[in-house]
């Protein structure tokens, strides 16, 4: 499989302090499922920011489908993220819209007709099985389903990798399972997955999936070969 | 997410109400109002200067001095038959004794009516070519015929009069211009704020693809309508304060200020304004935002 992303020796820093990211280097298989992991302030978030272009790195180089993402001039930048879909930590779900109208974004966005919107939005709906809260603002909705809203819009568009930071985070274990097996079958169609989390149990569970294990802002385990048991520290 | 104003409902909506930002059509209604004012008190009077130019500017009175009653009547009558011959008037008609006496009643009172005393003869002239060279040949024409005529034009008297309103049209003008930088800089202002309300959702549209432009259509559409809307009612208040204004200066029936009244056209540019700052308002909403986002990744 062609290589999608590609990152050598890359650091970063915020401002003048000391360096998150230290010597990055890994590269990410079309198709493929990573899990990153790693403890708490590791720097799995900061890795994720840089994949999905909320942050360019303070030295190194990245390649995104292809090209140097790092010089990658700042009008370009739409064009990249809308290949690329996001699941954030803490959904960041618009609360004034609805259910619907957070999923039918992207696709606004990306200057799909109206008419065009509601068939893959509804289908998403029901994939996630939200059919019933359609019209809800994210503040009435509980965490599991703004997570269920938040992947929903993150792949309505048919992004070439998608990265979920902890998804699994804030629901429970019912809830955990059902959404990787929503991240499974996406993968299954073709997009690429990096889903950061904590949780080693959820990692059993998917067959093949390769994980990568970031320590105090080094990648440990680069070659993103599932690796268990897991060390004590994360466990 | 479409162009400019005609954006979908769908695309308006990712942006919440948000009262603060309403605060801003009041604002311009303000600020209109004033504009509007301003624009009308200018417009009002370059109309009544136009008129004054139209009125005095090819006027004359040929004034004859001469103590002596018969040499006065027959160099007047001479300078009357001389005007009238010339292609550069159109009318030339001389001011009766009785008339002139009307005119000094207010100084001499009925003694202004006795026929021994020596006045001046005076001829009223309306020129059919009021260019400067026309008046100097009326001018050369009436002092071949006696050195004691004088020609005044009227426009002179006027001068300082014509010179104070050109002033306050052009006070006017710099209010308009003034308010007009004023109400970009609330519009930067507004749109700085209105990025800081909703950075988060703003970050997200980034995150998804959205482009800088597709986020600042969102803002300058907000932004031009709320000053339209408020721009429109700051209009409809300065429109009725005009019009009581004008009744009033038509009650008074003075000539002059009977001049200050506006136009049709006057109409047409007032009723314009809040749609020319709605405009403004779009691009200054839109370079701010643009700039703004362009600071960020």
């Amino acid at each position: 499989m062609a290589n999608i992303v590609q990152f050598e020796n890359v650091g970063l820093r915020y401002g003048t302090g000391p360096e998150t990211l230290s010597d990055v280097s890994f590269t990410l298989e079309a198709g493929a499922f990573y899990f990153l992991t790693g403890t708490s302030g590791a720097g799995k978030t900061s890795l994720l920011r840089l994949l999905y272009l909320a942050q360019r790195p303070s030295r190194g180089i990245i390649r995104l489908f292809g090209e140097d993402a790092v010089t990658l001039p700042r009008r370009r930048l739409p064009g990249f993220r809308r290949r690329i879909g996001v699941v954030f930590q803490d959904f960041r779900l618009v609360s004034h819209l609805s259910a619907y109208d957070n999923i039918a974004l992207p696709l606004r966005i990306a200057g799909v007709p109206e008419p065009d919107i509601d068939t893959p939005v509804r289908e998403m709906l029901a994939w996630v099985g939200l059919s019933d809260r359609i019209e809800a603002r994210p503040p009435t909705l509980s965490g599991g389903e703004q997570q269920r809203v938040a992947i929903a819009r993150a792949v309505i568009g048919r992004p070439e990798i998608l990265v979920a930071d902890e998804p699994t985070g804030n629901v429970d274990p019912d809830m955990a399972e059902r959404l990787l097996h929503l991240f499974d079958s996406l993968n299954r169609l073709g997009t690429t997955l990096v889903v950061a989390t904590h949780d080693l149990h959820l990692i059993s569970r998917i067959s093949g999936a390769k994980m990568m294990r970031l320590d105090k802002g080094r990648l440990n385990d680069p070659t993103g070969a599932l690796r268990f048991p897991p060390r004590r520290d994360e466990t | 997410m479409k162009l400019g104003i005609l954006t979908r409902p769908a695309d308006r909506r990712v942006l919440d109400d948000d009262r603060h930002t309403r605060a801003m059509r009041w604002i311009m209604a303000v600020m209109l109002l004033l504009t509007v004012l301003a624009a009308a008190l200018g417009l009002g009077m370059r109309g009544a200067a136009q008129s004054l130019d139209r009125q005095l500017a090819g006027r004359l009175t040929v004034q004859i001095v001469e103590a002596d009653a018969r040499v006065r009547e027959t160099h007047a009558a001479a300078a009357l038959a001389r005007l009238r011959a010339m292609g550069e008037v159109a009318s030339a008609k001389a001011v009766d004794r009785a008339a002139l006496a009307e005119l000094l009643r207010p100084w001499l009172g009925a003694d202004g009516v006795d026929p021994d005393l020596p006045m001046p003869a005076l001829i009223d002239v309306d020129l059919a070519d009021a260019s400067p060279a026309a008046i100097r040949r009326v001018d050369a024409a009436i002092t071949r015929i006696t050195p004691a005529a004088h020609v005044d034009r009227h426009q002179r008297w006027m001068s300082p009069v014509s010179r104070f309103m050109d002033t306050l049209v052009w006070l006017a003008v710099g209010l308009v211009v003034l308010m007009a930088g004023a109400t970009a800089a609330v519009v930067i202002l507004a749109a700085r704020a209105g990025l800081e309300a909703h950075r988060e959702t703003i970050e997200v549209l980034h995150m998804m693809g959205s482009t800088d432009i597709q986020v600042a259509r969102l803002f300058q559409r907000r932004i031009a309508l709320d000053t339209l809307a408020g721009g429109i009612v700051g209009t409809v208040v300065a429109a009725a304060i005009i019009a009581l204004v004008g009744w009033r200066i038509a009650a008074l029936g003075s000539d002059l200020l009977g001049g200050v009244a506006l136009g049709a056209g006057d109409w047409i540019v007032l009723v314009a304004l809040p749609f020319a700052f709605a405009l403004l308002a779009l691009g200054a909403a839109r370079v701010a935002v643009l700039v703004a986002l362009g600071k960020r990744l």
